[in-house]
Parts: structure tokens; C-alpha cells; sequence
């Protein structure tokens, strides 16, 4: 199962040189706008001389050099700020990629020492984004129900707390409590707790993990077992525990066969790693939006991968328009980019909807037809809490008469079963071309094996992982209920999802204007006078102004009507 | 899947992975062929893999000891905090711990700052990291030859990067010289490769020595002058036999200037020191700290599990373990590899003078039908099949000299290591008389 024999390593140098041309936009204009002027006057003089003569050969030349500067001073960045303690780190805006050229050459110029790639420096910088304004001020005055009530409420986190909680205990409270910051950000994370009673993983790990680890069976104390090599891309015995835990929490309509499985640490590695199989840098995958913000990192940062939004809109519920995604490959084509596969995610992230069977067919219709790969990142599989099935993309395979090897799904723990510490994620892909090149890439991006053990012990546990399914997805159901409800009763609708942690709402009606900027002063408010952080739909690159992404894992029920009453606060002043 | 399929990337379909090469077809022998002392006693011995197995017993005894610290105790509450644990700066319990144990090993003569610590799953993810984030595709990387075979897919893999050798050969005991360095960055010049780095391993694998202080007062003093960084990749630093002989980057770059302090970046994991490489935890340490917050960003995709680190943060703050440790794992591996090279020169093969690391460098020049690759290769070939051990020719380190290889002592039993000791006697034995014959 080797990769197809090709050149040699000048491939590295072939991809390289792709890659440096991807960049050429980003890094050519900036230090060459002097050169690049002259370089236009000289030529032109000539050309003009011969017909009138020496005053438009001066003037137009001139001209045309000035307006050049003014071009190139409108497209720098922002000067780079000095440099800040690394502790001052913060989450990129999404779809916001400034253009590296003044910071290539600012990073050589301003000191002496050396610099580094234009391709980190890009990101270097740390951001002033609104996205980043809003997770800081969370984290510095974090709400509490009791300590802080007039604190930030986060909701900008899709982290599945809810599985922790035992409804009908009591607040017992400890510690402030924190906001947490999503698995793809970057300021540090205030760990707070609501309630001291007993959690369905945490129970069971009190009753089982000392076993775990201290396995007679495994050898011994079985630190050796634990500590050496092992296959970078998982464990077997994870690997058939992972594809049972799929197969159930998919309902139970297909199976995973732990062949296909290739382990990450977490779903982010999962999805750069397909990128790097799937693509070359300067590609294109064609992503329905509005979508995850933190795809716009995971592909295009280092696998260069250009990520083209195809809209989806709110009169279609946000559902998958096929013609839409038609046009966009079209545009792509005319403009000469190569789109190599279609992203999307399956319950939606921002949206929380579906795809039916239905859907998912036409969509293998349409890469079939295009010759490209498809994506279907199903992290939120098992977080369903409406009445519609999730249908998975292996199990429309299984049905149909498609060509398997260029379907590829990312999964993980994280948000399923709320262990997004543990860093488990995977690729599950029909392509044994790609199993066989993401193996080898998952060195970069293994799994502890201690935790392997820990995650197969309790995916082997299936009286446990049914029950858990069950109730969280219960909780998720009340909670979700609770909030859109008690938003209906503001005046804001929330589109009709199924899955997810969140809920997808219109907030148009309160913009002061209906533009990206009526949105975004919409939210500042919304963090400034409600003191709540909501995701904007610019962060997801969401054409239709005014619709912001609410996450409620974070929240118990006794908090709904605190962010109620505040987002009140906002709505009665429109 | 007969027909063409639908592409992949060039990446996915190039070699550069450098799975083909000896190294790894060795692995693979083995792993069809594994020797067992009782079931499989004419198997291949693995002498290529670079794992220490000679101090799991301390470990062990701690966890027989301290049982809580591998689970959450009693706190179920500390369980939860613990799953959704993603901050990017890491457990600060476990990087203040990681911090203690490296200046530890230093004998206390450097500071770390846990601030200052990027944690990536592994070594080998840390240094993929630092080459996309001081290089860009098309630039090169200067790395002093013999080196890890593994360097040639992490820093070039998905990087683009390119890796520029600089030659170093047993005239002076492989040591690196401004000459060497010079020649290396002429020739990146050449063939207009822009040079971003230099990465040096600390001890060297698979040298197994110590860098000295005066060489690497000259490297840093190299790489200020020609404006690029300098990876110190120093894993196996707690592996010098004995820990005043080694000198860390840290140490040199302490009585350096801000301006050459900036370029240095330190690598470590807990894979060869601790023997636990299936942990995957490895770290940049970096006194840049615009390298620091890229990094730490970038550590989103090869980030260290929160229930690993909660797990060894209290074994590595224990300080009476972990100099007990450190002192001892020294201890064994001199053993070993005073045993290792006494051996080998019973059977008439001289080794290069170690004072580091899992392995020892040994020539067998002498053996060699021809004294070119094919002909190391093809001794490498004979002594795996013949002698059934795995060990690794300097050919795939990138070795100008025919006829070093790599042999890995700490991955073994005491018994084990005695029967490759004797397989490698009769096999030296075997082809010296083979030479006789043929010569007459």
C-alpha cells in the first residue's frame, strides 16, 4: 500500500516552488514599489517619446508612477507592532489574511537579527480582530453567577460542557467562573467549575481508571507497554473502539471499518493532514458558508490551500445549493485556480442543520462530475438533539455506486464525547493512497498513547457510551430548546438546526445599517453592553449581514435567563 | 482500486517520507523477524532504534508508589478541567516542571522561563515547526553530517525547506569546523539557496558526543555573522554519561547579547531521556519571542494531550526522583556503552570515542569490499541478513566516509545486548578470514 513510485525528493523542491509562487502575491509587492516604478518609467518613456514627444514622455510616465505608489501605500498592512511578550497571543479573524509583503520586509529591515519566514511572519503579529477583542475581554472579567454577575458571558465556545452536569443538583460554587476560548484559539483558558456533582465520564473514570493504567493484563504495570513506540497513527485496539464508537453514535446505520482510521491529535492535524494529501499549495477547496472560521487557518496557513466560500442562504435555510457550488468552480476555473475537493461540515458549524441522503448524493454527484475529492467533517455527529437522523457520508456510500476514493471524513472526541484535551481526532478516508500518506504525516501529530489506553478502556465500555449518548444528547436537546425559545421571545429567530452546540440566529433587524459594518458594531455591543460574546457571521464568512452563532454548552439552565436578560438589554434599545 | 482515482497532492506522492531508505527497510526486517530469547532466538536484533529501555524500572517504582498521579484521584472535578484543558501555553504545573528538569540536567547552570516553553507531541513535531516557521520553500537548513535520518522527512516533508550538509569526517573526530560551515554555505550559494538555519544536535545522533564549549561559542559566533538561527536540538542532553561534559546552547547563549540570544532555539522531548516517546511530548524552547508566539499558534496542530502532561507534571517536579533518575540513567547508559565498545573491540572494531546517547559509532571500514556506499550498503545488507542485526550505515546519516554505522545499545536487555556482542564477534571473524582467503 506505498505511494505511487514518483520523482524523487525535487519533488520538495517542485512543491516548493509552487508554494513560493502561491506566495509571490503576498510577498512581491512590498519592498520592490520603488524598483517596481522605475521598472515601468523607462519602458514607457521610450514608448511615448516617439509621438509626444518629451513633455508626455515625462508626464505620463510621472503619472503613472505616482499612482503606482498610491496603490502600493493603500495595500500595505499596518506597521508591525513591537514585539509583545508571547504570553499576548490571540485567535487570527478569520477570512482577514493581510498581506505579508510589509511584514517581510519590516521583519528583516527593522532589526538586526534574523528573521523569520515570510509564511510565519504573516501570522506573527498578534491581532487586533474584533474575534480576539471579544475572547480577551472574556477571559479578563469572566461572568459568575455569584462573584461576577455582571461579568462576560462566552458564547463563542463550542465546548461541550453540558455532559458534565447533573440537571437537578444544586449550584455549589467553588471557583469564578472562567470563559473558555474554542479548541482553535489562542488566549489562555480560565478554568472555572459550576457544580461539584458527579459527571458521567468523571464517574465512571473514578470507578475505572486505576485499572486503566495499572493493567495487570498489559504487562505488569505496564509502563512499557505505555511508553514505547508505537504506530504513529493509532492503536489498533483504539482504532476498533473508534469505529464502534462511530458506528453508534451515527445511529447505528453503518459501520467504520478501523482500516481507514488514521489517529490525530484532534480534528485540527486531521484536516490540515487531508489538505496536504489532497492538494497542492495554491489549490482550492470550495467550502459552504457560512463555516467554520477555523478552517481558514487549518488549510491556508501552511498547506497554502485557498479556501473559496460558496454561499448558502437563509431562504434555503443555509442548506447546500449544488448550482451555487457550480458557479463557484466555474469562477474558480475562470481564474485559473484549480479546486481539488469540496469542504463541508455535516451537522453544520455555525449553522447546527443536515444534510439529507438526498443532499449528500447530489454532492457526490457533483465532485464525481468534476473529478474532485469531498470532505465531510462530521465532528458534531453525535451532538444531535433534533428530531431529523444524522446520515452519514459513509452511509450513502454504502448504498450507492460512487467512487470511494475520493471521499474522506474527519472525526473526533472533542466535541462527541467532551475531551478536547486529550487531543483525539482522526481521518477516517476510503483512499488507501491517502491512508497510506497520512500515516506516515501522523507522526507530527500523535496521540499519547496513555490516553489511547484511557479512551479504549472507555469506548469499551458500551453500557456506558449508550447511556452517554443518550443523555447528552437529552442535555443538549433542553438547553438548546431553552435558549431559542427564550430568544423567539425576544424577536429573534433562530434557524431550525438539529445539531451542534449552538444556535444559529438573526440579529438584522437590531444593525444600525445592513452591511458587515452594521454587524460588527451590532456585536461590539452585544460584548460592550450585554457583556456577551457571540461569534459574528463575518467571522464565518457569511454573506448575509446580521446573523451571529450562540453557543450554549457552556451555560446551565439558570444562566439562560441571565444571557437573556442582556441580550434584552441590547435589543430594547432597537 | 484499479483505475487512475482521483489525484492526490505531489506531497502525498513523493518519497520524501524516506521510508525506502536502509534505515527504515532494516526496521521492517526486524519487524518480520523479531529475535525473542525464547521463541525467536535466531530473529533480527533490532540495533537501530534509538530507545531507552535501561531505566523503566524507576519509573515503574514511582507509579507503584504515587498511583494518583496517573489518574485524577478523587477529584472528578479536576477530571473535568483536565478533558477540556486546550490551552496553547500548556499545564502550568507541567511546562514550571519540564523547565526544573531541563535545568536539572544542566546541572543548575541554566535558567529556563516555563514562559518561554512551546509544547509540541514530540521532537519531531517541534522541529517540523521551527523549519516552516524560520524558512520558507526553496530555503535551506544547514545541518552538520552524520545526522538523523529522520531529519531528511521532518524538516523537508511538508516545509518545502531544503537541507544543506556541512561535511565533518573522523580526521578530527567529526567535530564541526568554521571551514566545514563556510564550505556548506558557499556551495547553499551556488545553487542560490537561500541558508535560514543551522540545526545542530546536542549530543550528536549518531556521533553519540558532546559538542565542546569552544565549538559552540565558534557556531553561535558563525550564525550572528551570517544572520540566520541556530536549532540546538539537545534530546538526548540527558543522556551524557557524565552531565559536566555537557554544554547546552543555553549556557552559551547566557552570556551572550539579546541580539544572539534571539536566533537560538532550543528542541527537547521526553522520548530518550525518560524512555517515553509514546507520551509524544517534545518542546521548542525559544528566546525569540515573536518565535515563541508563532509557534505556540502553530502548536494547534500537535498539541500535547492535557491528561499526559497533568500525569507527568508531579513526576517531574519531584525533584529527589527525578535527580535520582538523571543519575542513574547516566550511570547505566556508561555501563552500557562501556560494555558496548569493550565488545566490540574484542571483535577487532574500533568506535568512535562517545561520550552520549543510546548508540555508539562504530567503523568497519576494514570490512568493506569497496570503501564507496554500494560497498557499505552491501556489508550493512550482509551483516542484517547474516548476522541478523539491524543497525544503521552511516550512508543514510549522510556520512562522506564509507564504513561508520549506528548501533543503539539502551533498547535491549543486558542478555540481548550480550548476543549481538556475539553474533557481531562470529561475524567479524567470518569475513576477516573470508578476506584472508581471497587475498591469497
Amino acid at each position: 500500500m506505498s505511494p505511487t513510485p514518483s520523482k524523487k525528493s525535487a519533488d520538495a523542491a517542485a512543491a516548493a516552488a509552487t508554494a513560493t509562487q502561491a506566495r509571490s502575491s503576498a510577498t512581491g509587492l512590498g519592498g520592490g514599489g520603488g524598483g517596481a516604478g522605475m521598472r515601468l518609467i523607462v519602458p514607457l518613456q521610450g514608448v511615448v517619446q516617439g509621438r509626444g514627444g518629451l513633455v508626455l514622455g515625462t508626464l505620463i510616465p510621472c503619472a503613472l508612477f505616482y499612482f503606482l505608489q498610491f496603490y502600493l501605500r493603500r495595500n500595505r498592512s499596518p506597521p508591525p507592532t513591537s514585539p509583545q511578550p508571547p504570553a499576548a497571543n490571540g485567535p487570527d479573524l478569520p477570512g482577514i489574511v493581510r498581506s505579508s509583503s510589509r511584514n517581510f520586509l519590516s521583519a528583516r529591515g527593522s532589526s538586526s537579527h534574523a528573521a523569520i519566514s515570510s509564511r510565519a511572519a504573516s501570522i506573527a503579529r498578534s491581532c487586533d480582530s474584533p474575534y480576539f477583542v471579544g475572547t480577551k475581554k472574556c477571559s479578563e472579567d469572566p461572568y459568575h453567577p455569584v462573584d461576577n454577575p455582571d461579568g462576560v458571558i462566552q458564547l463563542g465556545l463550542a465546548e461541550n460542557r453540558v455532559a458534565f452536569f447533573y440537571p437537578r443538583k444544586s449550584f455549589i460554587l467553588l471557583l469564578p467562573f472562567g470563559g473558555l476560548i474554542p479548541v482553535r484559539s489562542f488566549l489562555s483558558i480560565v478554568v472555572g467549575l459550576l457544580q461539584l456533582s458527579l459527571d458521567l465520564i468523571g464517574d465512571w473514570l473514578a470507578r475505572n481508571v486505576k485499572d486503566t493504567l495499572l493493567d495487570e493484563r498489559q504487562g505488569g504495570l505496564s509502563i512499557s507497554g505505555l511508553a514505547t513506540y508505537q504506530p504513529f497513527d493509532g492503536l489498533v485496539e483504539l482504532k476498533m473502539a473508534v469505529a464502534e464508537f462511530m458506528g453508534q453514535v451515527m445511529q447505528g446505520s453503518v459501520s467504520f471499518d478501523p482500516s481507514q482510521i488514521i489517529m490525530t491529535a484532534g480534528a485540527t492535524p486531521a484536516i490540515e493532514i487531508l489538505s496536504f494529501c489532497l492538494a497542492d499549495a495554491g489549490n482550492a477547496f470550495l467550502v459552504p458558508s457560512p463555516y467554520y472560521p477555523g478552517y481558514d487557518r487549518n488549510i491556508r496557513w501552511r498547506a497554502g490551500i485557498e479556501l473559496i466560500p460558496v454561499p448558502c442562504r437563509s431562504t434555503d435555510n443555509f442548506g447546500l445549493s449544488i448550482p451555487a457550488l457550480e458557479r463557484a468552480y466555474n469562477q474558480a476555473k475562470m481564474r485559473g485556480v484549480k479546486v481539488r475537493a469540496v469542504l463541508f461540515s455535516n451537522p453544520s458549524n455555525p449553522v447546527g442543520n443536515l444534510l439529507h441522503r438526498e443532499a449528500l448524493r447530489d454532492l457526490l454527484d457533483f465532485v464525481t462530475e468534476k473529478g474532485i475529492h469531498v470532505i465531510a467533517d462530521e465532528v458534531f455527529a453525535g451532538s444531535t438533539h433534533g428530531t431529523e437522523d444524522f446520515v452519514s457520508m459513509a452511509e450513502v456510500l454504502n448504498t450507492d455506486e460512487f467512487d470511494r476514493s475520493r471521499v474522506h471524513i474527519v472525526y473526533g472526541l472533542s466535541k462527541d464525547l467532551s475531551v478536547p484535551g486529550f487531543r483525539i481526532g482522526l481521518i477516517y478516508s476510503f483512499n488507501e493512497h491517502v491512508i497510506a500518506a497520512a500515516s506516515k504525516l501522523a507522526r507530527f501529530s500523535s496521540v499519547s498513547v496513555p490516553t489511547q489506553h484511557l479512551l479504549i478502556s472507555m469506548l469499551n465500555d458500551t453500557k456506558f457510551i449508550t447511556q452517554y449518548i443518550k443523555t447528552n444528547r437529552e442535555r443538549l436537546r433542553v438547553m438548546y430548546a431553552l435558549l431559542v425559545n427564550g430568544l423567539k421571545q425576544l424577536g429573534i429567530e433562530s434557524v431550525k438546526s438539529s445539531g451542534g452546540f449552538y444556535c444559529w440566529t438573526d440579529m438584522s433587524k437590531f444593525m444600525k445599517s445592513y452591511s458587515e459594518k452594521g454587524e460588527l458594531e451590532l456585536w461590539k455591543e452585544m460584548l460592550n453592553v450585554a457583556k456577551i460574546h457571540l461569534t459574528p457571521g463575518t467571522a464565518c464568512h457569511c454573506i448575509e449581514p446580521g446573523w451571529f452563532r450562540l453557543c450554549f454548552t457552556t451555560l446551565t439552565e439558570k444562566d439562560v435567563p441571565v444571557v437573556l436578560e442582556r441580550i434584552k438589554r441590547v435589543v430594547d434599545k432597537h | 482500486m484499479a483505475k487512475k482515482g482521483v489525484p492526490l497532492s505531489e506531497m502525498a506522492t513523493s518519497d520524501t517520507h524516506g521510508e525506502d531508505s536502509p534505515y527504515f527497510v532494516g526496521w521492517k526486517v526486524y519487524d518480520e523477524d523479531p529475535y525473542d530469547a525464547a521463541s525467536n532466538p535466531s530473529g533480527v536484533i533490532q540495533m537501530g532504534l534509538a530507545e531507552n529501555q535501561v531505566s523503566f524500572d524507576l519509573l515503574e517504582d514511582y507509579l507503584e508508589q504515587h498511583p494518583q498521579e496517573f489518574g485524577w484521584g478523587c477529584g472528578v472535578s479536576s477530571f473535568r478541567e483536565n478533558a477540556l484543558f486546550q490551552d496553547y501555553h500548556g499545564l502550568k504545573t507541567f511546562t514550571r516542571a519540564v523547565a526544573l528538569f531541563m535545568e536539572q540536567i544542566r546541572g543548575g547552570r541554566t535558567q529556563f522561563d516555563p514562559q518561554h516553553i512551546v509544547l509540541t507531541a514530540g521532537a519531531t513535531a517541534a522541529n517540523e515547526l521551527l523549519s516552516f516557521i524560520l524558512a520558507d520553500p526553496g530555503d535551506g537548513l544547514l545541518i552538520p553530517t552524520p545526522y538523523y535520518p529522520g531529519f531528511d522527512r521532518d524538516l523537508r516533508w511538508r516545509t518545502g525547506v531544503n537541507i544543506i550538509p556541512v561535511h565533518c569526517n573522523s580526521s578530527n573526530g567529526f567535530r564541526i569546523t568554521l571551514r566545514a560551515l563556510e564550505d556548506a554555505c558557499a556551495g547553499a550559494e551556488s545553487i542560490k539557496v537561500r541558508v535560514k538555519g543551522l540545526l545542530l544536535t546536542n549530543p550528536s545522533n549518531p556521533l553519540g558526543t558532546a559538542i565542546t564549549r569552544p565549538v559552540l561559542e565558534e557556531i553561535l559566533d558563525f550564525v550572528a555573522q551570517k544572520d540566520i538561527h541556530l536549532i540546538s536540538d539537545e534530546i538526548y542532553s540527558g543522556s551524557v554519561f557524565s552531565s559536566d561534559e555537557f554544554v547546552s546552547m543555553a549556557e552559551i547563549v547566557g552570556a551572550r547579547g539579546h541580539e544572539e540570544r534571539e536566533r537560538v532555539h532550543i528542541v527537547y522531548s521526553l522520548s530518550k531521556d525518560l524512555g517515553l516517546p509514546g507520551y509524544r511530548v517534545g518542546m521548542i524552547y525559544s528566546y525569540n519571542n515573536e518565535v515563541v508566539t508563532t509557534a505556540r499558534r502553530m502548536s494547534s496542530f500537535t498539541l500535547v494531550s492535557s491528561q499526559t502532561q497533568k500525569m507527568l507534571a508531579s513526576l517531574l517536579s519531584d525533584k529527589e526522583f527525578t535527580e535520582n533518575y538523571l543519575r542513574t540513567n547516566r550511570e547505566r547508559l556508561k555501563k552500557r556503552y562501556e560494555f558496548v565498545v569493550e565488545g566490540l573491540s574484542n571483535a577487532g572494531i574500533r568506535c568512535l570515542q562517545g561520550n552520549a546517547g543510546l548508540f555508539c559509532w562504530m567503523n568497519l571500514g576494514e570490512l568493506l569490499e569497496e570503501p564507496t556506499v554500494e560497498g557499505e550498503l552491501s556489508l550493512w545488507n550482509l551483516i542484517l541478513h547474516e548476522a541478523k542485526l539491524n543497525i544503521s550505515p552511516g550512508s543514510s546519516c549522510h556520512c562522506l566516509e564509507a564504513g561508520w554505522f549506528r548501533v543503539c545499545f539502551a533498547n535491549m536487555s543486558q542478555q540481548t545486548l550480550e548476543v549481538a556482542l556475539m553474533r557481531m564477534k562470529d561475524f567479524t571473524e567470518k569475513m576477516k578470514a573470508k578476506q584472508m582467503i581471497s587475498s591469497l
